[in-house]
Parts: structure tokens; sequence; C-alpha cells
């Protein structure tokens, strides 16, 4: 039986009940949240249910909600069913000052670099990671420069007028 | 019709069919021709000068063009696209050279031996260019010292063949001297070179 949104909600459900939050489906993709820290039993689940089997993690990225206090970091999986060809996205929130997520580098080889790369721009601090350091910036950058506080431009210029830019 | 950019607009008559260099001044008899040595020397050097393309995006395709048989660098005496920056006498930068990517460029012009010149082609390697951002290295001369800046976003072939030109000046009037001098000396330690 081919899969619907309906039967991972209704499996996602049975399995964790009132622990799965924010429900939606934009553009048809089923869209869930949960506790930062159910992130791998969740991924688990979907690994190993012989229905679900979400065997392939396409993307791990995060995203930076300044106003959202308490939950301003989002780590978002995109998990991709290759039997039936179905992709679901599954996001967990973080507080920015206690930015500890449980790495899913166990399940997912292929979390190892994605984890990286979040780690390198937004400063998620992915737990169990075996090699959690910068890997698309120069080592010795000091911050996490997609997290919004910080402005895009380089900071080291001296010959460049704001004002001239349209900025102050 | 080609863009009327300032290499096109003025109308230079052609002196002879076949572009022979001039020879340095000095005094001619019969049998010998006498003239500063570092004339001579910057003659050599400057119809014989090796590039070394450090090509990381359009700019590059620009200097392909400029290494086709229509624009012709080869002209100039720099037939041999040099990949190995120990016999090569300019290191051309075109491209934008993030930060991650600069201890490399350092690193090629290191291994150049003296003397070398440097040309950056194009904003990106000028300054940045428009990409004023954190992981972009905001010009190349932050990293080494440039001789030649072409401006262009990326520069026309013609703009490279003035940039190379005007290398091609200051590489035939240098002084032997100015490479061991002090004022040299404070330039390379600025940039932490030795």
């Amino acid at each position: 039986m081919a899969l619907s949104n309906e039967i991972i909600k209704r499996k996602l459900s049975e399995k964790f009940g009132e622990e799965l939050t924010g429900w939606e489906e934009p553009y048809n993709m089923l869209t869930f949240s949960s506790q930062k820290d159910l992130n791998l039993k969740v991924l688990q689940f979907l690994y190993d249910d012989t229905e679900l089997q979400f065997r392939f993690l396409t993307d791990l990225c995060a995203v930076h909600y300044p106003q959202k206090k308490g939950e301003e970091l989002a780590v978002v999986y995109h998990l991709h069913n290759l039997v039936d060809n179905f992709r679901i996205r599954f996001k967990v929130y973080t507080d920015i000052n206690n930015p500890d997520v449980f790495s899913a580098t166990a399940l997912y080889a292929a979390a190892n670099w994605m984890e990286r790369e979040t780690f390198d721009f937004y400063g998620v601090n992915f737990i169990g990671h075996p090699n959690l350091k910068r890997i698309l910036n120069v080592d010795d950058m000091e911050y996490f420069p997609m997290r919004k506080e910080f402005p895009l431009e380089d900071q080291t210029r001296l010959d460049k007028d704001d004002e001239m830019f349209g900025r102050n | 019709m080609p863009r009327p950019v300032q290499y096109n607009i003025t109308d230079k008559p052609l002196e002879s069919p076949i572009g022979m260099v001039e020879g340095p001044p000095g005094f001619t008899g019969e049998g010998f021709f006498a003239s500063k040595l570092s004339d001579v020397v910057g003659l050599a050097r400057k119809n014989s000068i090796w590039p070394l393309p450090f090509a990381t995006s359009c700019c590059g395709i620009e200097f392909m063009a400029l290494m086709g048989s229509h624009y012709d660098l080869a002209r100039f005496g720099s037939e041999r696209v040099s990949f190995s920056p120990r016999q090569c006498d300019l290191l051309m930068v075109m491209g934008t050279i993030a930060k991650k990517m600069a201890p490399i460029v350092k690193q090629v012009y290191l291994q150049m031996a003296e003397p070398r010149w440097v040309l950056a082609m194009g904003a990106c390697a000028s300054s940045g260019g428009i990409f004023d951002t954190y992981s972009v290295l905001q010009g190349i001369d932050q990293i080494i010292p440039v001789d030649v800046y072409v401006p262009g976003c990326p520069p026309r072939p013609e703009a490279v063949l003035d940039g190379f030109m005007k290398v091609q000046d200051l590489v035939g009037k240098e002084s032997l001297r100015r490479r061991n001098s002090e004022r040299y000396k404070e330039l390379m330690e600025s940039y932490g070179i030795q």
C-alpha cells in the first residue's frame, strides 16, 4: 500500500501521542516537530518501521528565528522513503543559549557533514557527533555567520563608507 | 562592432605589418653596441613573461579567450602559460578568492622565485567585488602585494591585454636593485613575507 500523509501521521500519533506538534502540510509535504530530546527516537522509529522506512536523509539544516524566544534555532530534517518515493519534513527547536541537539550520525551517515555545516553556520552543538568542527568556513572564524545578529558584510574593510552604500 | 572602450576608440595606425620590439637606447659603433645592462635585462624580461593563471571563476573564462587565437597573449612573449609557480614571473589572480582560498594564493606566491609580479584581474580579485560578505577575501592585496589591477566584471580580454602591457612597462623599467632595497623589504614584511 502506498504511503500517504494520513498514514504517516496516524502511525506517528499512535507511537508518540501528543509529543509531536506543529502538524502542517505546506505543498502537500507532511511537516511536524517535537521536543529536541525526542529527535533520535522519532528518527529511529521512522527509520525502523517496516511501513514507513524513511532511510534516506535528504537534507539537514537549521533556521534562525530571532523573535521566537526560547526556540530560536530550528533544526530541520528532510527524510525520504526510497521504496515509496515519499518525503517528509521533521523539525526540532532549541534555545540559542543552549543549542544542544542529539546527533543523527549513528542513524544516518549522511548527517555527518550536514551537521558539521549546521554547526559551522548556526552553532548548533550536535551531541555525539564524531568530529564536530567547521567544514566550509575558515577554521579561525569566531562566530556563526548565518545567525541573524551578524551582518552579512565583511567587517574587516575600512575603505567602504556605509553612507555611500545606503547603510548606516 | 565591439563595445567602445578606451582600448578600441583611439585609432592607432599600424606602424608595420610585423610588430618588432624596439632596442634600448645606446651607443652604436662598428661591431659593437653599448647600452645599460638594466635596459637589456628589462627588455628581455618584459618580452618573455611567463604567466601563472590562478583562475577561480568567470574572469578565468575571459582569460581563456585571451589565450586563444583571437586575442592571443602569445604575441606578448607569454606563449608559455605555466602551472608551476617556481618557473613563473607573473601571478595572474582571476576571480573571487574565498577566505579559505587565501592561504593557497599566498603559498603559490611564495613558491614563485624573485623577481615576481602580480596582476589582479577583475573586481573580485581587486576588491572582493560584489561579494561583500563574510566568506570572501576583500581583495588579494590583503595577503600579497599587487602590481596591476584590471577593473571590470569580468574585464574584456582587451582590458587584460592593457593590464598585461602595464605589467610589461613595470618589468621593463624596474631597477635591478629594487628587489634588494629597504623599501621592498618593508613592503614584503608588511605582508609577513621575509
